[in-house]
């Protein structure tokens, strides 16, 4: 054996171990959709308050519940198209949408984000409304930095800024849903146009 | 003397792509079923039987056969040997990349 044939074992070796550990189908797309949603999202909550009698946020009042259902859609259209187009990416690949890798990814993606809606929920219902928004920057950061290792490596790096910009968020609670718009809205964008042409498009 | 060294290190057991492949899986998984060995590996199930076979015989991984359901289940795990052994093969090959 030539040192040739050595190369080709190691690039072998590092393929098989990324395939078998790894789900790397994630749709750079779907990362672009869902920051256009919250950008919407947050352009039409902005344009509620702004536009009230108030002018501002209250917790009990109809706008804010509408704020709310607005990011539970913003959510729920994020995982839907998310799910729609990585499972498309996926068959295209010819890889399994559902196997040791998936579930993996899910399982360690879902801990610091389900244990951070909740605990965004309860620092919401102590009125403490301000610091929501940065809180879930920084679990949704710390998910993607703890999924990072089951999928594209890279996905750690729009981790790690959600998690800063969640850290000043929440030491300027005044400026919180513009931290939230830009880690959600542009960063997702930014990021999920990086990705599509890095691994998509090729 | 230096090359000779390397040389020891490089594993006639590795020496297979098969083998190679099974043992690379196993470095970064727990475990893998026999089915997820031969989809990774695309080998054919006598292929891979034989070749599970060698290194489970040289101690370098373990086989544990269960029941899911009615099913019969075959799952492989690395031993400590098999890692140590595995580690010491790649310093080899990369050793070898490096100086050819």
């Amino acid at each position: 054996m030539d040192s040739k044939d050595y190369l080709k074992d190691i690039s072998e070796i590092k393929d098989l171990m990324n395939k078998s550990s790894r789900f790397i189908s994630l749709s750079g797309l779907s990362g672009v959709l869902a920051g256009i949603y919250a950008l919407i999202g947050s352009a039409i909550a902005y344009w509620l308050v702004i536009t009230s009698t108030r002018g501002y946020l209250i917790l009990d009042g109809k706008i804010f519940k509408i704020c709310l259902f607005i990011l539970f859609m913003v959510a729920f259209l994020s995982i839907i198209t998310g799910f729609l187009l990585t499972t498309r990416k996926a068959k295209k690949q010819g890889a399994k949408i559902w196997d040791a890798t998936s579930r993996r990814l899910v399982f360690n993606f879902a801990i610091p984000l389900f244990v951070g809606g909740l605990y965004t929920l309860i620092i919401l219902s102590q009125g403490k409304y301000g610091q929501t928004g940065g809180l879930m920057l920084i679990f949704y950061g710390l998910a993607l930095v703890n999924a990072s290792k089951y999928s594209i490596g890279d996905i750690r790096y729009l981790g790690f800024i959600d998690i800063i910009l969640g850290l000043i968020a929440t030491l300027l609670p005044g400026y919180a849903f513009w931290f939230w718009v830009l880690g959600f809205g542009v960063m997702h964008v930014v990021y999920g146009t990086w990705m599509h042409f890095k691994y998509d498009r090729k | 003397m230096i090359a000779m060294s390397i040389i020891t290190n490089i594993n006639k057991a590795f020496d297979h792509r098969i083998r190679l492949g099974i043992m690379s899986i196993l470095m970064v998984n727990e475990y893998a079923d026999f089915n997820m060995l031969k989809e990774l590996l695309g080998a054919t199930d006598g292929n891979l039987a034989s070749h599970t076979k060698a290194l489970e015989k040289a101690d370098y991984i373990k086989v544990e056969k269960q029941f899911i359901g009615r099913k019969p289940n075959t799952r492989y795990s690395t031993t400590k040997l098999g890692r140590a052994e595995f580690k010491k093969h790649i310093d080899a090959l990369e050793k070898l990349i490096k100086k050819g």
